[in-house]
């Protein structure tokens, strides 16, 4: 029984339920609908949201649940025999000696990532992919396999009934409540609005989803690398070696360098983006006239329409290689990979950010202050330097930062024209690295979740995230202030 | 237009030479026209008052006399204005230069959002009018005490221009103007915005300024309009009905449009 | 003080009319007029930069659609293409099909014998022209057995520098084909056996390792399934996010909390939220990897925060006296919600909608996070299937070394553009369309 038909099913009933709902409503009023209290629609309506809600919800975390909580039962259901079976042909010697000492627990014996690759051959092989697993361990593992597939089709059956005997009590209910005197409108209503309220809880949930994901991930990082290893360490090798007897196993991971090559990038960028977008801004705003200002703002929002990852291959394309031919005509040794490259065009990116936020802020300078500089005998600019800019400065401040955090958290620009090599140097024409090009190419590839590597991503989120979050919110509270000021 | 054979247009009354004088002046807004013909002299050392209801054209005149209407990208004015005899719309001549002679004061106090001593000295640094410290001092010192506010002020000339109550504020845009040393000081309903004490401030001290400038002020109210101004103006529907001694538009108007409104028909 | 109350007393003389004032004023115009190129030299190098980009993608892309091409006389040797000899197509052996185009090219030149000679010649042709022909047996099963002339795809470095994009008068070393090959090249163009002809492959194929047999059919059907996904989710769940928060919610700290990160999240690097799937949805929840379903997800998350925040404006734009009319007619809170403001507030909603989702569909890190990078040869299925996205086959083929990949990267750019120029005049019409009714 798969879930599909069990929501088919039961979006059937939920229709049953209307159809009832609204018919016992229409035979109570007895012909007379002006004795309900609501209108005979919000009587199916009434019963065919409590068909629906409880046991869509059931589907739903089941859905979620189900994974793990099956995983668990098959693997802790496994003889110690057929764990032990498995574990000597799947296993480096060096760690078997653990599991034996400790496999009367069974699977117990096995640790997180013995567990994992346990996991994916059992799971390859209820799904009908023998040829995917080790040939000699594919017969001791299928009782495990067949379980698994008991346990699955067990629990779509269980799910399906629990679902249609809640869906056929709540008709019942429900269809015993409908009477002359039931405020259905007033019921459904309160069910709609509480819908509505958790759709709004989401953006809460996404950022505690966030916050939880990125600092439990995070923990287990900094139970293997110290935190201030981390954080001022001057040195990022996180290639740990596959077996312990490999050179240079551990890795190191002081963040300082890619701390220090995303700052690098993002000054890069904010030393194009600042100047060029704010005068773009002011030019618009104070000189333009209205025929310009209608070309070139949509010009501007077509750059920022632009994704990102159109910029990174611009930059590999075009920008990367003039900035190295440039640097060689000079003399200069340039990387191909240079900071400078993937700066600029970070730079381009921004500028439509900065631009169209600065408008916002010197068009929020009222008229009179303009004016009053004006009647004084000033010229343009010399109202703009002094009086305007003055005047938005904390606003414009506050898109600065908001442009900066962009800056830090921009991937794909880095990902393509900056480099992997962790150099510690402000050197704009060396290669540098940045901490979403680490988290990308860390995790792009590589699925074993529980090495260092592996974590050092989330700690390396937490970082970027924290940080964005910060310039955003102090940011935001500039402008914010900052409006009100004008309003 | 020949601003040659126009350089000095023919005062009304002969005797005092006019400071500023428009022939003609019409204002247009896009294809609206705002001012149909205005002609009117202001001398040297008066002070002008323009009156009339609301949306009659007097805030639009007084603002093509230091060509603030430039601002606006849809306005257009033609006609001649005239100040000390030269064509204030001449290409030739500079609008900086201009609103540097003839300043102006507006409806609602506008200080720039820094500290009191930095609004008065922004005119004067713009302008070269001095270059030392003791010099500003000194220009900060004299504005403020002509603009009535000196002795409010002179201990908190560091603290923001925009925490000072409504009515020192518009003092404090005056005595900014009166810092650049202009010619001619436009009034833009100075205070409608202030309370009645404030606003007899402001009276008392537009009383005084007639001494060292021209002042022209566009009001709303009439008894403000007697008490402060020599001569006045009375805009109607951008006409300028009539213009004259204060006392003879008040006691004896001449158009019964002017009647009308100085006895509060309509308005 | 005497020398300052000169000027301001002094009316023989205007201060402002002096030499020295003219003077000054003169520099004070040249500082104007350095400001105000400061701003024009600002917009001119943002719109270069635009216009630079655009020229560069479309010299390097427009040549992707074009693909060259060369004749051959193929023998369809029955006992080669189909040793079981059942003449059922299922039973071909399509592993020949590449030696059956070989032998046609050494038929065209049979000059050339040595076995380096020879590996030379085949420079010319491309090394999966194979599955081309086995396409083109499939379509015409009555060749077999026949010797037929078939356009066959060039090489890479053939089509290169046949299209010009690799400059034939490089010195040797610097080029992928040499002179050998460019005079077998020019021999056949004068026979009249080169051709170029519309790259169809680019339109109905999915992902390659060769350029020739690459194309972006799978990555655009990904994006799509991804984007039906995002939208699903994302625009009921933003407006009733902000329908409640509008309407509402009651001004008190939770609505504060949530109206706080709302904001906040919209500034949340699109990585994090990629992160994000990675940890809860992949690991967690044991969804399945590189599926548009994951990628819909994480995207909703994504553009909740946009939706939401033009939603609002939306709504808050339709005036009071309509929500004062419809309760004064005794209609509940919800249903003057639902039967006259979120009307009313549709269109201004699509608008942002539209726009978020052209964002979502430019979107490439949090798909890379949750493995939509996946190499895929053909279209998925289904919203669990493995999947790539346009945006993704950008960068993947952008960090190929093949000299062809560049020119389809900047073709697959340009589709996306396309995607997004017609994503925002949609947005741009309904804006214009629905404009303020009151």
């Amino acid at each position: 029984m798969p879930i599909t038909y069990t929501v088919g099913t039961l979006l059937i009933l939920t229709a049953l339920g209307y159809l009832l709902g609204r018919r016992k409503a229409v035979t109570v009023a007895g012909g007379n609908i002006a004795s309900l209290h609501s209108v005979p629609s919000y009587y199916g309506s009434f019963s065919a949201l409590w068909v629906l809600l409880p046991t869509i919800s059931l589907v739903l975390l089941w859905l979620a649940l189900k994974g793990p909580v099956i995983n668990w039962a098959v693997v802790d259901g496994m003889a110690p025999e057929a764990v032990l079976g498995w574990a000597n042909a799947s296993i480096p010697p060096g760690e078997l000696e653990a599991v034996r000492a400790r496999v009367a627990e069974g699977a117990g014996a096995l640790t997180d990532i013995q567990r994992q690759l346990l996991l994916i051959n059992i799971t390859n092989l209820a799904a009908g992919q023998a040829q995917y697993v080790n040939p000699a361990v594919v017969d001791i593992l299928r009782p495990a396999a067949a379980h698994m597939q008991d346990l699955r089709s067990l629990t779509d059956w269980a799910l399906f009934g629990i679902c249609v005997s809640l869906a056929a009590a709540a008709l019942f209910i429900t269809r015993g409540k409908i009477g002359p005197a039931f405020r259905a409108r007033n019921n459904v209503e309160r069910i709609v609005t509480f819908l509505l309220i958790i759709c709004s809880l989401i953006a809460i949930l996404t950022t505690v989803g966030i916050v939880l994901s990125l600092v439990f991930e995070s923990l287990r990082f900094f139970t293997k690398v110290p935190v201030t290893e981390f954080l001022f360490g001057l040195q990022w090798s996180p290639q740990t070696a596959i077996r312990a007897d490999q050179v240079g196993s551990s890795g190191a991971f002081g963040a300082v360098p890619l701390f220090a090559g995303t700052l690098l990038i993002a000054t890069i960028a904010m030393c194009v983006a600042a100047p060029v977008g704010l005068l773009s801004a002011i030019y618009l705003s104070e000189y333009a006239s209205g025929a310009v200002r209608n070309v070139i703002k949509p010009v501007l929002e077509i750059l920022a329409g632009i994704p990102t990852v159109v910029f990174g291959f611009f930059a590999i394309l075009t920008v990367a290689p003039f900035i190295r031919d440039m640097g060689a005509a000079i003399g200069l040794d340039v990387s191909s990979q240079s900071a400078l490259a993937a700066g600029v065009v970070m730079g381009i990116m921004i500028v439509p950010f900065v631009s169209s936020l600065s408008d916002d802020v010197i068009n929020a300078v009222p008229q009179s202050l303009r004016d009053g500089s004006y009647g004084l005998g000033a010229t343009r600019s010399e109202t703009v330097k002094q009086v305007i800019l003055p005047a938005a400065l904390p606003g414009i401040v506050g898109a600065m930062l908001l442009a900066v955090s962009r800056a830090i958290g921009e991937t794909m620009i880095v990902v393509m024209a900056a480099g992997l090599q962790a150099n510690l140097t402000a050197n704009p024409l060396a290669s540098v690295t940045t901490v979403t090009v680490q988290i990308k190419s860390i995790l792009v590839g590589d699925q074993v979740f529980d090495s260092a590597k592996t974590l050092s991503v989330f700690a390396l989120g937490l970082v970027l995230f924290a940080v964005t979050l910060v310039l955003n919110v102090v940011a935001l509270r500039i402008v914010q202030r900052y409006r009100e000021k004008y309003d | 237009m020949d601003t040659q054979t126009m350089t000095k247009p023919a005062a009304e009354n002969g005797t005092k030479s006019a400071k500023m004088s428009a022939r003609g002046v019409k204002v247009f807004y896009g294809e609206k026209r705002a001012l149909h013909g205005i002609d009117v002299d202001i001398y040297e050392n008066e002070v002008l008052a323009l009156i009339g209801p609301s949306g009659c054209g007097k805030s639009t005149f007084l603002r093509t006399l230091n060509r603030m209407n430039d601002t606006i990208d849809i306005c257009r004015v033609e006609g001649l204005i005239t100040l000390d005899g030269a064509d204030i719309y001449d290409p030739k001549l500079d609008v900086v230069q201009l609103r540097a002679r003839v300043g102006m004061v507006f409806q609602k106090p506008n200080p720039f959002p820094k500290s009191i001593y930095e609004n008065i000295i922004y005119g004067p640094k713009l302008h070269g009018l001095a270059t030392k410290k003791d010099e500003f001092d000194a220009i900060v010192e004299q504005s403020l005490k002509r603009a009535g506010l000196w002795n409010e002020v002179k201990d908190r000339l560091m603290e923001p221009g925009t925490g000072l109550s409504g009515g020192q504020q518009q003092r404090l845009c005056i005595a900014r103007a009166v810092a650049v040393s202009p010619e001619v000081i436009l009034m833009d309903e100075p205070c409608s915005a202030l309370d009645p004490i404030a606003t007899a401030h402001i009276e008392e001290l537009i009383d005084e300024l007639r001494e060292n400038f021209t002042i022209v002020i566009v009001t709303h109210n009439m008894q403000q309009a007697a008490r402060v101004s020599q001569r006045t103006a009375f805009f109607h529907l951008g006409d300028l009905v009539e213009v004259g001694n204060t006392e003879e538009i008040f006691t004896n108007p001449r158009d019964e449009r002017t009647q009308g409104y100085i006895t509060g028909r309509y308005g | 003080m005497t020398e300052i109350t000169a000027p301001l007393s002094d009316r023989s003389v205007s201060f402002h009319t002096s030499d020295a004032a003219e003077k000054r004023l003169r520099a004070r115009y040249a500082a104007e007029k350095r400001f105000k190129a400061y701003g024009v030299i600002a917009i001119a190098f943002a719109v270069s930069m635009l216009a630079i980009l655009l020229f560069t993608l479309f010299r390097t892309g427009i040549s992707a659609f074009w693909q060259t091409e060369m004749q051959l006389e193929v023998t369809f040797d029955a006992a080669v293409v189909d040793p079981k000899g059942t003449g059922n197509p299922a039973d071909w052996d399509r592993g020949a099909f590449q030696g059956l185009a070989n032998e046609a090219l050494y038929k065209a030149f049979p000059e050339v014998t040595g076995r380096t000679d020879r590996r030379e010649l085949r420079g010319l042709l491309s090394p999966v022209a194979g599955a081309f022909l086995v396409n083109y047996a499939l379509e015409n099963p009555a060749v077999v057995g026949q010797t037929v002339k078939v356009w066959l795809p060039t090489s890479d470095g053939i089509n290169q520098i046949a299209k010009g994009n690799i400059d034939r008068t490089l010195p040797e070393s610097n080029r992928p084909v040499n002179d050998t090959q460019l005079g077998y090249l020019d021999r056949m163009e004068s026979q009249g056996a080169i051709r170029t002809a519309f790259n169809s492959t680019f339109f109905s194929a999915s992902d390659s390792n060769y350029p020739e047999l690459a194309g972006i059919l799978g990555a655009t059907v990904g994006t799509l399934l991804t984007m039906v996904v995002t939208i699903l989710l994302s625009l009921p769940i933003s407006v009733a996010a902000a329908v409640y928060l509008e309407e509402f919610a009651p001004k008190n700290r939770l609505t504060e909390l949530i109206e706080v990160n709302i904001n906040n999240l919209a500034a949340v690097p699109s990585i994090v939220f990629g992160l994000l799937g990675l940890a809860m949805f992949l690991n967690f929840f044991g969804m399945p990897r590189s599926s548009p379903l994951v990628g819909g997800m994480v995207l909703a998350l994504l553009v909740l925060p946009t939706i939401i925040i033009a939603s609002r404006a939306a709504l808050k734009a339709v005036p009071p006296s309509i929500r004062e009319a419809a309760l004064g007619m005794g209609a509940s809170k919800l249903q003057t919600v639902m039967h006259h403001v979120l009307p009313l507030a549709m269109p201004g909603i699509m608008t942002g909608t539209i726009i978020a989702m052209a964002h979502a569909l430019g979107e490439t890190a949090p798909l890379l996070m949750i493995g939509m990078n996946a190499f895929v040869t053909a279209p998925p299925t289904g919203f669990l299937d493995s999947s790539s996205a346009l945006p993704v086959q950008v960068y993947i083929w952008a960090d190929k070394p093949e000299r062809g990949f560049v020119e389809l990267t900047s073709a697959a750019i340009l589709v996306l553009l396309t995607f997004l120029v017609a994503m925002n005049a949609t947005a741009i019409y309904f804006r214009k369309k629905f404009e303020r009714r009151w």
